[in-house]
C-alpha cells in the first residue's frame, strides 16, 4: 500500500467514525425513547437513500476528465477541510463547546419523550433517524466518491469506511450506550488536516500545477498543514478571554 | 420540498457553515490556475492562500471564559 493509499483510507475511516458516532447516538436515543422498529426503518431507509447518491454519482464523477476531477474534488476537499479545522481549532482553543456525545444522546432523549406519542408505526422516530443518518453520511458518502474516484480506488474507500461504520455500530451494541469515550473532538482535527492537504495537493495538480516530488509532496504538506493548525489552537489559546459581566 | 429548499440545502452542504471558506478554496485553486497558465511556478499558493483564510477567520475568536463541553456539532 503506497503512502497515498494509506492516508485516503485513514482519512475515510476517521471522517466515517466520525459521523457513525454522531448518528449512532441520536437513533439509539431515539430508539430507546420511542420506538425501535421505527428508529431502525428510518436507519435503513437512509442508508437506502445514501447508497442512491454513491451509485447516482460514482459514475458520473468517473466520465469527468483527470484535470477536471481533481479541481472538482480538491475543491470539494478543501472546502470540507477548512470547514472541519476551523472548528477543530475552534474547540481545541477552547473557543467553541467541544462535543459531547453523553450530553447529545440526553437533550435527544428529553426531546424525542417530549414529542407526542404515535399509536402504531411511531413517524417521529422514523424521520429523525433517517435525517440524522443521511445527514451525517451525505459528507461522507462524498468523501468515499471524491476519495475514491480520484484514487482509481473507490474499493479502498469504500472498504474504509464499511470498516468504520462496522467498528462504530460493534463498540455501539456491545455498550448500548453512546460512544462518549470515543476522542471525536481529536478526530476531527485529525480529518480536517488530512482534508485540507488532499484538497490542496488535488486542487492545485488539477489547476495545473506541478509538486515538487510529485505524490510524495503529500507528507511534507500534511506536517506543514497540521503545524500550521497547531500553532493556530495555541495562538487562539493565548488570545485574553472575554470578561464576562459580575 | 420546493425545488428552492432543496438548492438552500445543497448550497448549506457545498458551502458549510462559513462561506468565507468555500470562497477560499475557490480563489486558491482559481489563482494557482491563473499563475499556472503564465507559465510559473504554483505549487506553493494554494497552501498559503488556504491557511491565510483559515487564519482570517479565526480573527474574532477568543477562548470563552467558562469552556464547559455541550452539544455543539
Amino acid at each position: 500500500m503506497s503512502g497515498a493509499e494509506v492516508s485516503l483510507a485513514l482519512s475515510v475511516f476517521l471522517a466515517c467514525a466520525v459521523e457513525a458516532v454522531e448518528a449512532f447516538t441520536i437513533v439509539l436515543a431515539v430508539g430507546t425513547t420511542r420506538h425501535w422498529p421505527a428508529a431502525l426503518a428510518g436507519t435503513g431507509a437512509a442508508t437506502l437513500a445514501l447508497a442512491v447518491v454513491v451509485a447516482a454519482l460514482g459514475p458520473a464523477l468517473t466520465v469527468l476528465p483527470l484535470g477536471v476531477l481533481r479541481v472538482v474534488v480538491g475543491g470539494l476537499l478543501l472546502t470540507f477541510g477548512l470547514q472541519w479545522l476551523r472548528k477543530a481549532i475552534l474547540r481545541a482553543a477552547g473557543a467553541k463547546d467541544k462535543h459531547d456525545e453523553e450530553a447529545i444522546f440526553a437533550a435527544e432523549r428529553a426531546e424525542a419523550a417530549a414529542a407526542p406519542a404515535a399509536a402504531g408505526f411511531d413517524a417521529y422516530a422514523f424521520a429523525i433517524s433517517f435525517k440524522a443518518v443521511l445527514l451525517e453520511g451525505l459528507e461522507v458518502a462524498f468523501i468515499v466518491l471524491t476519495f475514491g474516484a480520484n484514487q482509481h480506488d473507490v474499493g479502498l474507500a469504500a472498504a474504509a469506511a464499511a470498516l468504520a461504520v462496522a467498528a462504530v455500530l460493534g463498540a455501539g451494541l456491545a455498550l448500548r450506550a453512546p460512544l462518549a469515550r470515543v476522542p471525536e473532538n481529536g478526530m476531527k482535527f485529525a480529518v480536517g488536516v488530512l482534508l485540507t492537504s488532499f484538497g490542496i495537493f488535488w486542487g492545485a495538480e488539477g489547476a495545473g500545477a506541478d509538486w515538487p516530488g510529485g505524490e510524495a509532496a503529500l507528507g511534507p504538506l500534511v506536517a506543514v498543514i497540521l503545524l500550521a493548525a497547531l500553532a493556530m489552537v495555541a495562538e487562539v489559546r493565548g488570545r485574553a478571554a472575554p470578561e464576562v459581566a459580575a | 420540498m420546493s425545488p428552492r429548499r432543496i438548492l438552500a440545502a445543497i448550497t448549506d452542504f457545498l458551502v458549510g457553515d462559513d462561506p468565507r471558506l468555500a470562497l477560499a478554496a475557490a480563489v486558491a485553486i482559481g489563482l494557482t490556475a491563473v499563475v499556472c497558465a503564465l507559465g510559473l511556478s504554483a505549487w506553493w499558493l494554494a497552501p498559503v492562500v488556504a491557511l491565510a483564510a483559515l487564519w482570517w477567520t479565526l480573527r474574532g475568536a477568543r477562548p470563552s471564559a467558562t469552556s464547559a463541553s455541550k452539544t455543539s456539532s
